[in-house]
């Protein structure tokens, strides 16, 4: 076994990070590591929030992890910002709300860029899950990049998905648009100290009146929070609960998480293809010579592509 | 492929309140390809090294406008090396005397330290050449 395996299973935290960073940098041992910790998995309950930036993610972040940590639960963070397209750094400032439990052991908390990925959270998102789940944390909350509209990840990630709102930001029609309505499990009107909450909520479920998400027996509930004071925190995990207890009663959690495996095994298949595809083809050298004739338009690149695929014949 | 991006969580330890100093740094090192974890102000030495570890940075850079370089830099330093984390390289900046640099770099406190008016990019290329 993995020497930082050993050390993560004996709750090593520096192991832990150490695991996610190679993850993350595409290490050498990757592989094994993760094959190493994939039997300790499955165990940690996953939850999403997702919403556009500034909605309070990275707060209710926060709150709900002092809300767990009362009840004796222990907690993972992985809270992803965006990296520059440009520059490929990034500045990740989702610490800076959780600063309260900097000091918990019972809580770890990690950053992340999103190193190319556009769905709202990084490609190694998924795999630093596995880790924190082996580490043995009860529930991971993971906090996706704020966009709003597209970040569709966190639902083939997470086991039970909020989308935060504010109130005033945008009328009913922002709601309706493709994706967030589908995505989520549960509403949180954030802010909800502020004027318009009670509108923005009415909004909401008045949207739901019409049909909501993939599942016909969960209309998602809408929850009022402010993390300011407190206010509706209590009440938001109880909605998180009811949710989880009918995705294990209904079969959807169980179905949930065969699809992501099922879509790691095919990814994973096709990563791997893709490598000794590019392995075999590259070394014949016969790439450059094909690409030639297409410059010159003697071949078209779907008779290169089956051509290059013909490696794998015989 | 395997891919080193450098990490470093920039922190205000202690009382002052004034950041602009490491957001300006935070933003060069985010425009020289580094991930920069950003903790806020007011952290304890114990908070900087925790977050440090679980982030699993490779620097620490630290900016101290206060006058209490002589007690933050060995403090954080200490916590670094207690928790076994002593490969994490310890920086800094801040209205720092001469004579504080030097002990404080002599002694190992703090791997290098800058003071107002220094180059960002002299920075930033004082970070790559440190980690490998």
């Amino acid at each position: 076994m993995h020497e930082l395996v050993q050390r993560l299973l004996d709750g090593d935290r520096r192991a832990v990070a150490r695991i996610i960073t190679l993850i993350e940098n595409n290490a050498q041992d990757k592989e094994q590591l993760l094959r190493e910790l994939f039997p300790h998995t499955g165990r940690a309950f996953v939850l999403g929030i997702t919403g556009s930036p500034g909605a309070g993610k990275s707060s209710l972040a926060d709150s709900l992890t002092s809300y767990y940590r009362k009840q004796g639960l222990t907690i993972g963070v992985i809270a992803v910002d965006p990296t520059s397209p440009f520059t490929g750094g990034a500045i990740l400032g989702d610490r800076i709300r959780m600063q309260e439990h900097a000091l918990d052991k019972g809580v770890f908390i990690r950053s992340m860029g999103t190193r190319g990925s556009l769905g709202g959270l990084a490609r190694a998102t998924k795999e630093a899950i596995k880790a924190l789940d082996a580490y043995g944390r009860d529930i991971i909350l993971v906090e996706t990049v704020g966009v709003g509209q597209s970040e569709l990840d966190i639902m083939a990630t997470a086991d039970t998905t909020m989308v935060v709102l504010n109130p005033g930001t945008g009328d009913s029609i922002q709601t309706i648009k493709a994706g967030i309505m589908e995505i989520a499990d549960i509403f949180v009107v954030n802010k909800c100290d502020r004027d318009g909450a009670d509108k923005m909520a009415a909004e909401v479920s008045a949207m739901l009146d019409l049909g909501h998400g993939q599942n016909p027996n969960w209309r998602p509930p809408v929850m009022k929070t402010s993390t300011l004071d407190g206010r509706g925190i209590p009440e938001l995990v109880e909605a998180v609960s009811k949710h989880r207890e009918f995705a294990v009663s209904s079969g959807l959690f169980a179905n949930r998480r065969a699809q992501q495996l099922k879509a790691e095994v095919t990814e994973t298949v096709e990563h791997y293809l893709k490598e000794l595809l590019w392995q075999k083809a590259g070394a014949s050298g016969e790439m450059d010579k094909l690409l030639e004739d297409a410059a010159q338009r003697k071949l078209d690149p779907y008779t290169i592509a089956r051509r290059i695929l013909a490696v794998f014949d015989g | 492929m395997e891919e080193h991006k450098i990490r470093v969580l920039v922190a205000k330890p202690g009382l002052d309140g004034h950041d602009r100093g490491a957001k300006v740094i935070a933003r060069a090192f985010r425009d020289a390809g580094m991930e920069v974890i950003y903790t806020g102000l007011h952290q304890t030495p114990e908070q900087i090294v925790e977050a440090a570890i679980q982030e699993d940075v490779d620097v620490v850079g630290m900016s101290v406008l206060s006058g209490a370089h002589m007690t933050l830099f060995p403090r954080v330093k200490e916590l670094l090396d207690e928790n076994g984390a002593d490969n994490i390289i310890l920086m800094g900046g801040g209205t720092i005397p001469e004579e504080d640099i030097r002990e404080l770099t002599e002694k190992g406190y703090a791997k290098a330290l800058f003071t107002p008016g220094a180059n960002t990019d002299d920075i930033v290329a004082w970070i790559r050449g440190v980690v490998q």
